[in-house]
């Protein structure tokens, strides 16, 4: 906490890389036993927060390309989270919005739905609810994203997730 | 004599401390201890047993799925599911995918540093480095590539901002390797950062991302419209790509090091070894596993059965309240604050000194080794021809006996031959699952029943990346009520037990050979060999207590 202080204290900028720093993370989930913390609660400052668990490396170089070229740190949202990649709701960019639209939704994994790719919300996406660019970048050079998997979001990039979007295969 | 501490240890998972009592230059005595706590069981507690993966996933990014592995399994026995086929092969994938990508970074960018002088690549001829990848690896490069990387390191040393290669031991009289080795290691050091994306991306096409997969959960795998040829050729075709790195790139160099530094296939090894297994062919496990499981004791290659039952965890010098040892799955250890901490600082000097956050576990009492070469060892001797065959093949080409391969070199390399081995398979698991599918079976979940009437107890016991990973779970009422981790860092890191015997890397360090207590070298190689990862490492469980526990990092 002493080295975050001293480092923090005129940097130019701060930047917060996934949800342990941007929000305390899993040690932090209840009843946090340890007492985890943000950064921004321990130097008493706002960070830039590139928030998920785990982030989405693009998002952070783009960051970090933005404050090199343009000589200042991108719009943010009030958490901190850079706008250009959690501007917008999973659910607005999501591939299976049609079906939500349509009430084509996966009742139990491995059924009907799953098979063809149906939505689901209803064993619990949380997509609805967070702030990501995932459904547009997806993860590993775009390889894949969690509903790419038949796998529900579980809203990691929303902070204290762990305690508010939980149980992940219910839907809220 | 002299003490030396390396806190923390680089170039490894997690936080670390090392001790170390040297005489007449080798070490005499050693403490390992684990510096941070962050209660992972106590917050799994109360919670929906589904959720319990993708919080235990946590423990790390670096071994990430295989904790969702473990802890589907575990909540899977407690309700006594059996998964689907389709759903056993995709996590066969990938498992295989997370060691195909594990296993090499470990050796390149964790552990070869302690074997190629990064400096002395800087003296390197070109033409003869190009004549050398020519001898020796499988992928040789021509002078013009070697010049460019020359100009290439010498432009970054230059710099004077040396980044990972900063404060390090360079010039250390314990590196043997010719500048030509060295400037084909560095070089195949930045091939693996390159390469490394491309195995991270084989685990994402099932498991939706690297770290931290999302395509588990209890009942099977996610993954149902996506088995399809699309998928399952990029599966295969990143597979053969990998396939060819580990056997043109990782092995050739592991062989390298093994032949230029051979006295280290005598220093640095432990007797007892403990494999769970892994990688079920069917639903029998653990009778399927490709992998088996198995015991090794006092050094002989004899297969010893496994009883889960005679695993055990003593804290006599960890920073929980006494107690005798106990079975994890009944543990009521409760962990040290305030005044009694004593500010956490190790005190490896009092006869019951406690130093560390991490928990002895013991089979039947003894220290136990757990990794890849566990896996090698009980392989060879249990029955997976395709380890054995490979492992004689290597000693053969080095001119070494089997008891090579109980030491700091042998843990290196016994990692690159599972790898191999491990990747080699997963293509016919890969063939597989396309039969199932052509026969018209796309199953990859079993239903089952969750809810407040839900009572069960079970374990899930998995042979990954670093060796034995174990998760209990007691499930009542349809919420956690209690959850237990024993990794095999734990194993392998944890400290000194009650009746005074060391752990396997503490007992490993006994007797390595230190050149200069200030540059101790030597003692990150072997605690380097054992590959640790201490987030996972450190664990408690706690049912009752609401106190704030205070930690101290190192």
């Amino acid at each position: 906490m002493e080295i975050a202080k001293d480092v923090c204290g005129n940097a130019a900028a701060t930047i917060c890389v996934g949800n342990c720093a941007c929000s305390g993370g899993v040690q932090a989930a209840k009843p946090n036993p340890t007492e985890a913390k943000s950064v921004s609660a321990v130097i008493g400052k706002g960070t830039v927060n590139i928030e998920g668990c785990p982030p989405n490396a693009d998002n952070m170089v783009a960051t970090v390309v933005h404050y090199l070229l343009l000589g200042k740190l991108p719009a943010c949202d009030d958490l901190g989270r850079p706008l250009f990649a959690y501007g917008y709701l999973i659910h607005d960019n999501c591939p299976r919005r049609g079906h939500f639209e349509n009430d084509e939704f996966v009742k139990e994994f491995g059924d009907e739905g799953a098979l063809k790719g149906w939505c689901l919300y209803k064993v619990g996406c949380k997509g609805p609810e967070t702030y990501n660019n995932c459904p547009i970048i997806k993860w590993n050079q775009g390889t894949n994203w969690p509903i790419g998997a038949g796998h529900p979001c579980i809203g990691c990039s929303q902070p204290k997730f762990w305690d508010e979007m939980s149980p992940f295969y219910v839907q809220k | 004599m002299a003490r030396v501490v390396v806190d923390p240890i680089p170039r490894i998972e997690g936080h670390l401390r090392i001790e170390v009592e040297i005489e007449n230059g080798k070490v005499k005595d050693a403490w390992s201890s684990g510096t941070l706590f962050r209660g992972l069981e106590i917050i799994l507690q109360g919670r929906d047993p589904r959720d319990a993966h993708l919080i235990t996933q946590r423990s790390c990014g670096v071994c990430t799925l295989v904790h969702s592995l473990a802890s589907v399994r575990a909540v899977e026995d407690a309700l006594k599911i059996t998964v689907p086929p389709n759903a056993r092969i995709v996590r066969n994938l990938t498992h295989a995918a997370q060691n195909m990508h594990d296993h090499p970074v470990h050796f390149y960018q964790l552990c070869a540093l302690d074997w190629v002088d990064v400096v002395s690549a800087l003296k390197a001829d070109p033409k003869k480095t190009a004549d050398l990848s020519a001898a020796v690896s499988g992928r040789p490069q021509p002078k013009k590539y070697y010049e460019e990387l020359k100009g290439k390191l010498k432009a970054f040393v230059d710099s004077g901002q040396l980044g990972p290669f900063a404060n390090a031991y360079w010039g250390h009289p314990a590196y043997k390797l010719p500048p030509e080795a060295n400037l084909m290691a560095v070089g195949h050091y930045l091939d693996n950062l390159r390469q490394q994306v491309h195995a991270a991306q084989m685990t994402a096409i099932w498991g939706a991302k690297n770290p931290h997969l999302q395509g588990h959960l209890p009942g099977g795998v996610t993954v149902l419209e996506q088995l399809n040829a699309d998928r399952i050729s990029e599966y295969l075709y990143k597979l053969k790509n990998q396939i060819a790195f580990i056997e043109e790139v990782y092995i050739p160099d592991v062989l390298a090091v093994a032949k230029f530094y051979k006295g280290w296939t005598k220093i640095g090894g432990n007797k007892n070894f403990l494999a769970y297994g892994d990688f079920p062919e069917s639903e029998k496990e653990p009778e399927s596993f490709y992998f088996p499981r198995g015991i090794i004791m006092d050094g002989k290659l004899q297969l010893v059965q496994v009883d889960p039952k005679k695993i055990t965890e003593d804290v006599t010098h960890s920073w929980y309240e006494n107690s005798e040892p106990l079975h994890p799955s009944v543990g009521v250890t409760k962990p040290l604050s305030g005044d009694a901490l004593k500010g956490a600082i190790p005190d490896t000097k009092a006869k019951d000194g406690k130093y560390t956050w991490m928990k002895a576990p013991r089979y039947d009492g003894k220290a136990m080794e757990v990794g890849p070469l566990a896996q090698c060892l009980v392989s060879y001797v249990g029955g997976n021809k395709e380890i054995k065959d490979t492992v004689d093949g290597v000693l053969k080409k080095l001119e070494v006996g089997p008891e090579a391969l109980f030491s700091t070199i042998g843990r290196i390399g016994a990692r690159a031959i599972k790898c191999l081995i491990n990747a080699k398979i997963a293509e016919k698991w890969t063939m597989d699952l396309i039969e199932n599918i052509k026969k018209g079976d796309t199953k990859t979940f079993t239903s089952y029943k969750l809810d407040e009437s839900t009572n069960g107890m079970g374990m899930g016991l998995n042979d990954v990346a670093r060796g034995s990973l174990g998760h209990w779970v007691n499930i009542e009422k349809g919420k956690i009520k209690n959850y237990q981790q024993v990794v095999p860092s734990t194993w392998n890191l944890g400290p000194t037990d009650g009746k005074g015997q060391k752990g396997p890397v503490e007992n490993a360090l006994i007797g390595t050979p230190v050149a200069d207590p200030k540059k101790p070298l030597e003692i990150l190689r072997t605690v380097h060999s054992f590959d640790p990862c201490i987030a996972c490492a450190v664990h408690v469980i706690d049912p009752k207590t609401n106190e704030v526990y205070k930690f101290r990092v190192s």
